[in-house]
This record gives C-alpha cells, sequence and structure tokens, in this order.
C-alpha cells in the first residue's frame, strides 16, 4: 500500500451498546487490506481492550489509526480521571472497574496487561483529572 | 463437528448463525469474563458462556470466535442475534449449566484450547 491511511473514531464513555464499533470496523478495514490474520488478531484485540477502558472509565474520547505499508498506529486519547499510578494499573488484576462494567464481563484488571502482550510497541501517558492517551504500534512484518 | 451435531449432543436451540451446517467445532473455551476469552490466542474456536449481552458477540468477533453457546438458559437479544448475523457468528442456547455442557463436549471429543 502506498502512502498512510488514516482513520478516527469517536467514543462516548459509558456507551456500552456501542462499545467496540470502532474496533470492528478496524478489523474489517484490515481484512480488506489483506493484513496477516495473526496480525489482525492482535490489533483487533488490543484495539477493543482500549475502546472498553473509555467506555468503562472516560466521559469521552477518540480514536486515530494510521496504517501505512510497515505498520499500524493506533492512537486513544480520551477525557477522563486518568490514571494516577501506570505501573501499578499495569499489573494483572489490580481494577477499578464499576460493578457495570464487571456486569459486561469486563473489569478483572486483564485489559492493560492484555493491550501491552498484543502489542510491538505500547506507550501510555497521562493526566490525572484530564485525561489518558494510549498508543499502540503494531508491525507489519 | 459441526453446528447440528453440537445442538443435537447439548438439546440446544440455533437462533442466529451462516447456511448449515455452520463451522466446523475442533476445540471450545468455557468463561463468563471476557477478558479472559481475550486472552486466548486459539482461531475458530467455540465460547461457551452464560454472559449474554452485546460485548460478548463483540468479544467474540475480536477473538475469532465461530460459534457461541449460551448456557444456563440464558436468552439472547434481537440486537444480539443481529449483530451475529451481521459477522457471521453461530449463537446456540442451551438450558444445561456450563459444567455439564463443557462436560458433554468433551466426551464428544471437542478439545479445550489448553
Amino acid at each position: 500500500m502506498d502512502g498512510v491511511m488514516h482513520f478516527e473514531y469517536p467514543i462516548e464513555g459509558g456507551d456500552f451498546f456501542n462499545a467496540g464499533t470502532a474496533s470492528s470496523q478496524v478489523k474489517k478495514i484490515l481484512k480488506k487490506l489483506n493484513v496477516d490474520s495473526h496480525i489482525i488478531k492482535r490489533v483487533a484485540v488490543a484495539l477493543y481492550e482500549a475502546e472498553v477502558n473509555i467506555v468503562a472509565h472516560a466521559y469521552s474520547g477518540r480514536i486515530y489509526v494510521d496504517i501505512d505499508s510497515k505498520k499500524i498506529i493506533v492512537v486513544l486519547n480520551d477525557s477522563g480521571p486518568g490514571i494516577p499510578d501506570i505501573e501499578l494499573a499495569m499489573k494483572v488484576g489490580y481494577s477499578t472497574a464499576s460493578p457495570k462494567v464487571r456486569e459486561m464481563g469486563f473489569g478483572a484488571g486483564m485489559g492493560l496487561p492484555n493491550i501491552k502482550k498484543n502489542a510491538d510497541l505500547l506507550n501510555i501517558t497521562s493526566e490525572p483529572g484530564k485525561g489518558t492517551r494510549v498508543e499502540i504500534t503494531t508491525f507489519l512484518n | 463437528m459441526n453446528v447440528l451435531e453440537v445442538a443435537k449432543l447439548l438439546d440446544a436451540q440455533i437462533v442466529s448463525g451462516p447456511a448449515f451446517p455452520g463451522p466446523d467445532i475442533e476445540r471450545a473455551f468455557a468463561s463468563d469474563l471476557m477478558s479472559d476469552v481475550l486472552t486466548v490466542e486459539t482461531d475458530k474456536m467455540m465460547l461457551i458462556t452464560g454472559l449474554a449481552n452485546s460485548q460478548t458477540i463483540r468479544t467474540a468477533e475480536m477473538s475469532d470466535v465461530s460459534c457461541i453457546v449460551f448456557v444456563r438458559g440464558k436468552k439472547v437479544s434481537k440486537e444480539m442475534q443481529q449483530l451475529a448475523t451481521e459477522l457471521g457468528i453461530t449463537l446456540l442456547e442451551c438450558s444445561s449449566s456450563m459444567f455439564k455442557t463443557a462436560g458433554i463436549l468433551y466426551n464428544a471429543g471437542v478439545k479445550p484450547v489448553y
């Protein structure tokens, strides 16, 4: 593929009915581009976990997806409470999820570690009281 | 094993899915926790769960799950059915417990993912 393909998706906090819609659309795009199915699954799972995190914890957010011939970069920016201690949040089992989030089958403190597992590069920055930025890079080769 | 054979073994109702006999089922994973399902690397497996909501279908989509069996009498909503049809995911409803369902399928040769 030539150049860079760019896509953006708005996310609404608390909207569990539509959670995963953006990840679904990105997965369909990657399938159309004939990306390797193993790579598609890694991107889809990491993105879905991160999208659900915005719905579960933030007020609103936006997903930016850039695809070129070598890599897929997904950036998720949200306005929300932020993560005061990212190192602690990365630990398996640590969760601040609400009962509603747990009812949906999440909130077990497994999301961020699973994003890390499925990403080639992961960069998380956060400002408590303002929001969080998650950047997931996946190489195509 | 195909979906028709699974439905017969479990006395389950097929409520959504592509043209029969549907996907071939070799392996299955049982959980109510979608976070656990998202850590499984096996493709084209069957999910056995008692969690019936739209995120169950989305989790299946991201995890390349081709078939979901809802146990303990959990019902599939119209929205879930519509989404699964759009994504080509087969849905079954079964009144048995998760333990019994997994046991029947294991005895019939369906393999665990780990």
